[in-house]
């Protein structure tokens, strides 16, 4: 007895125009990263106009709140500039590599989990690392023109000292990359429900926020709670971002580590994350 | 037909209840709270440890770090006191409510579109109001233990200088009750996941301006009003009355804010279930 | 005396009517289908009876009393098993039964016992401490089954209890639900699968757009509204319809779907044999019996599911 018959109305049938298989497969043996990656930032769409809203509001809301609400409170000047140019390259770092954490999280994981993007992907010729390093790129395009939205608005409020300070975009970018890679490459690890994330937010990123001379030069800490900014890549950032903006005195050798300190993180990230990815999917 | 079996008694009590109580309320609001313990106990306790984390370590930055550069504001009686020790009560009515919220927004909305947990419990002969009762009793509970680990953290500190500080547990009691009752009538409107994303968009400016980490005296004029408008001001100016003991005509109007917040948020949600799942 | 009695029941959503004015009663022990495609308001109906749906029109018992002013009292009687599981994705299979029992008020030493009995009446002895998302869709199906007994209901609604299974966990669900109808439980279930109407149904109501087409038991349905036997074949996308005309011809009744033509006709075989002899060389031929989706198309013209 059938019971299956489905009444849906017979299609006169699908075109077959002999697409070169061989070739698509080489085309995307060498370019399936750039594919993967304009894929992920059209499936970001939907979501546009929460990301413009928080994009333009957060510069706003931590410009007003902490560069002139708390700034009014702060007693004379910080390392020797206003505590508004103090604060902004550090608001800007800290917030757009706070977005980059959140992208390296729960997105990832639901990829793998709920929303199968990747097994998508799997059944076309993009492999595993391909996905990985198109998951970076998208990303890092969306953190640029954040942190370049921040700076505009920071015009507004004269929280940039000079031209140079527009260096801080791609800082920024740089520095979020450093968050965003290796914990990708953790998120495609976890099989069950995501509660790792909680401690991720809470543990590393809110302290990394906090702690890792955002708001206060480092050097007011304790020195047993220095080392939470020195292992943190918004430190490095924004350590960066205040020697562009404000020409922030900096050791040279220094100013070199922050620089290595990032790119290791992202080229780490990154390669670590091939790995997950592909253990994750081929087995 | 005779009425016998496990159920009876069980069918005489609900049958002995006031009439206008009908499909609302069973009298069984404790069966929903006993599953929330019972959830909790299998729940990760590191997940519910770090919330107590969030306010301890924006109490040891802003208040050392931040400190070291702001030096002495002034206190609720116009008497100086260190930037700690005006961040702290502040810290812990925002804790207050980022617990309410997050129990009965983020909670609640995930138990009511995806895993039809409410649907669930009303095919039994609970009623509306006895899961929402149970679960605003759920939110506070967690509120509570992490209004007295917090409230130990800031007394070790020496961020209290009056026994009056001891209230700060109800009135963070008062405080989440307050928004959670209020968080879930609004919750019971919420279609999608990206409704759930204007929830910090709302409370994060909240955090940022109401007087938390300085005095609203900063604004001008009009916005001031507008922030006096907001639940957490409120909270906020309460709970540094207390830590310092120090009272004023003010005081009480805190604390009817709260109230007649609570009763509009208890109202609304039972109204909205009612809606939700008696249709 | 019936468990439930429904007079001019009536629900709108806004403009939509979604029950439309329907009458039945369930005797005690009967098992009572409502059947019909999706949408046709069965879920509706069910809820209705629960007192989780305010109905628009018309009365509604059950056991005696209204579910809209004594929704407690009347599902204390009641299991349900909707037709999504919601089974407490943060408990224990067997945890899922003793809070649910506490729900409806029930003492922990009755439950504790009690969960052991269902989780043994659902299969589920060894899977008592696992999480419900390690469970297969067939054993969420039966732990919610198993939930909805915990209360010892005098009438268990089982809304699609079997949609989403495959074949395998449908027979063992069936076969649980047997056990119950031969203990004297009531069971008020809708289905849009014919064979479950049939398996399961002493009585049936087939429903449309919110109204009552046709009742009675399975098979008499049949015979009234049917043949005994059906011919069905398939010519391909192309000649179905050119036979049209050449099949009506050859008996009383033809249904000619977008994929293959139904021929009704008591002896099937024959006919079938008449159309080879006749040289019209179907791709693919099956003689049948009758079924309940026969009815349905018979009554609605449209097939069941869609």
């Amino acid at each position: 007895m059938t019971r299956q018959d489905a009444v849906a109305p017979v299609s006169s049938g699908v075109t077959f125009s002999g697409l070169d298989h061989v070739e698509l497969a080489r085309r995307t043996r060498r370019w399936g990263w750039l594919h993967y990656s304009r894929y992920r930032q059209a499936a970001e769409k939907p979501f546009f106009w929460t990301a413009f809203v928080t994009a333009i509001g957060n510069p706003v809301l931590y410009l007003v709140a902490m560069g002139m609400g708390l700034g009014s409170l702060v007693q004379g000047d910080v390392d020797g500039v206003s505590y508004l140019w103090f604060v902004a390259p550090g608001l800007l770092v800290a917030t757009v590599v706070s977005t980059g954490a959140q992208f390296g999280t729960w997105p990832i994981f639901g990829g793998f989990k709920w929303m199968k993007n990747y097994l998508a992907a799997q059944a076309t010729p993009v492999e595993p690392w391909q996905m990985a390093v198109g998951e970076g790129l998208a990303i890092s395009v969306r953190m640029f023109v954040q942190a370049f939205l921040f700076w505009l608005i920071g015009l507004a409020f004269g929280a940039w000292p000079g031209a140079a300070s527009l260096l801080v975009v791609p800082i920024a970018m740089l520095a979020s990359m450093a968050m965003f890679t290796p914990l990708m490459a953790y998120s495609a690890t976890l099989e069950e429900e995501g509660l790792q994330f909680n401690f991720v937010q809470r543990l590393i990123v809110m302290p990394m926020f906090l702690f890792a001379g955002t708001f206060f030069p480092l050097a007011s800490m304790p020195a047993y709670l220095q080392w939470i900014g020195w292992v943190s890549p918004m430190w490095h950032g924004t350590q960066l971002a205040r020697i562009v903006s404000y020409g922030m005195e900096n050791p040279p050798w220094l100013t070199v580590v922050h620089v290595v300190f990032l790119v290791g993180c992202i080229v780490g990230g990154l390669l670590v994350a091939a790995r997950t990815f592909t253990r994750r999917l081929v087995r | 037909m005779s009425d016998t079996g496990v159920m009876a008694p069980i069918r005489e009590r609900l049958g002995r209840r006031p009439a206008q109580f009908g499909g609302l309320y069973a009298g069984n609001a404790r069966a929903v709270i006993e599953r929330g313990f019972r959830v909790i106990r299998t729940q990760n306790w590191g997940v519910i440890a770090t919330g107590f984390f969030e306010p301890v370590f924006y109490l040891l930055a802003m208040g050392m770090g931040m400190g070291a550069l702001v030096g002495a504001v002034p206190g609720p009686d116009g008497q100086p006191i260190s930037y700690a020790m005006y961040i702290a009560p502040a810290l812990l009515a925002t804790s207050a409510m980022n617990g309410a919220i997050y129990d009965s927004v983020n909670n609640v909305f995930f138990k009511l579109r995806y895993s039809k947990l409410y649907e669930g419990m009303l095919q039994t002969s609970l009623g509306p109001l006895d899961v929402a009762l149970g679960e605003i009793f759920m939110a506070l509970f967690r509120g509570l233990l992490y209004a007295i680990g917090f409230l130990a953290v800031i007394t070790a500190m020496g961020l209290v200088t009056s026994w009056w500080a001891l209230a700060m547990i109800p009135v963070a009691l008062l405080i989440a009750l307050g928004f959670a009752s209020l968080g879930m009538a609004v919750t019971s409107f919420m279609k999608s996941f990206q409704q759930l994303d204007l929830v910090p968009v709302v409370l994060l400016p909240m955090f940022l301006l109401s007087a938390t980490l300085f005095p609203i005296t900063v604004y001008p004029e009009p916005l001031q009003w507008g922030i006096m408008a907001l639940p957490l001001w409120h909270g906020v100016e309460l709970m540094r009355q207390l830590s310092v003991g120090y009272f004023d005509g003010e005081t009480l109007g805190h604390v009817a804010y709260f109230v007649v917040m609570s009763v509009i948020g208890i109202t609304a949600a039972s109204l909205r279930l009612r809606q939700l799942f008696l249709r | 005396m019936s468990v439930i009695e429904a007079r001019g029941l009536t629900k709108k959503f806004g403009d939509f009517t979604a029950v439309d004015a329907i009458s039945f009663e369930v005797a005690p022990g009967e098992s009572f289908g409502l059947l019909g495609p999706n949408g046709a308001g069965k879920s509706t109906t069910m809820r209705m009876i629960g007192g989780t749906s305010l109905r628009t029109d018309g009365t509604l018992t059950v056991l005696g009393l209204d579910p809209e002013t004594h929704g407690p009292e009347v599902r204390a009687s009641l299991g349900v098993v909707p037709q999504q599981d919601s089974l407490d994705e943060e408990l224990r299979a067997r945890d899922n039964l003793i809070v649910y029992g506490r729900y409806f008020g029930l003492p922990m030493d009755y439950l504790k016992p009690k969960a052991d009995e269902l989780l043994e009446f659902a299969q589920l002895t060894e899977k008592a401490n696992a999480k419900v998302s390690a469970l297969s869709g067939g054993m969420k199906r039966r732990l919610t089954i198993a939930r909805g007994l915990v209360n010892e209901p005098r009438i268990l609604l089982l809304d699609e209890p079997t949609t989403g299974l495959d074949p395998q966990a449908r027979h063992i669900l069936w076969d649980r639900l047997f056990r119950l109808k031969e203990q004297g439980v009531t069971l008020v279930l809708t289905t849009h699968f014919m064979d479950e109407a049939e398996q399961l149904c002493d009585r049936l109501v087939v429903i449309d757009h919110g109204r009552i087409v046709a009742e009675g038991a399975p098979q008499a349905l049949i015979r009234q509204y049917s043949t005994r036997e059906v011919v069905e074949v398939r010519f391909g996308s192309a000649r179905n319809a050119e036979m049209e005309g050449v099949l009506r011809e050859m008996t009383d009744r033809i249904e000619v779907l977008p994929d293959r033509i139904l021929l009704y006709d008591d002896a099937g075989e024959a006919l079938l044999d008449e159309i080879n002899r006749r040289g019209l060389n179907p791709l693919t031929s099956l003689v049948r019996r009758s079924s309940l989706e026969d009815v349905f198309l018979r009554l609605t013209g449209r097939s069941l599911i869609d």
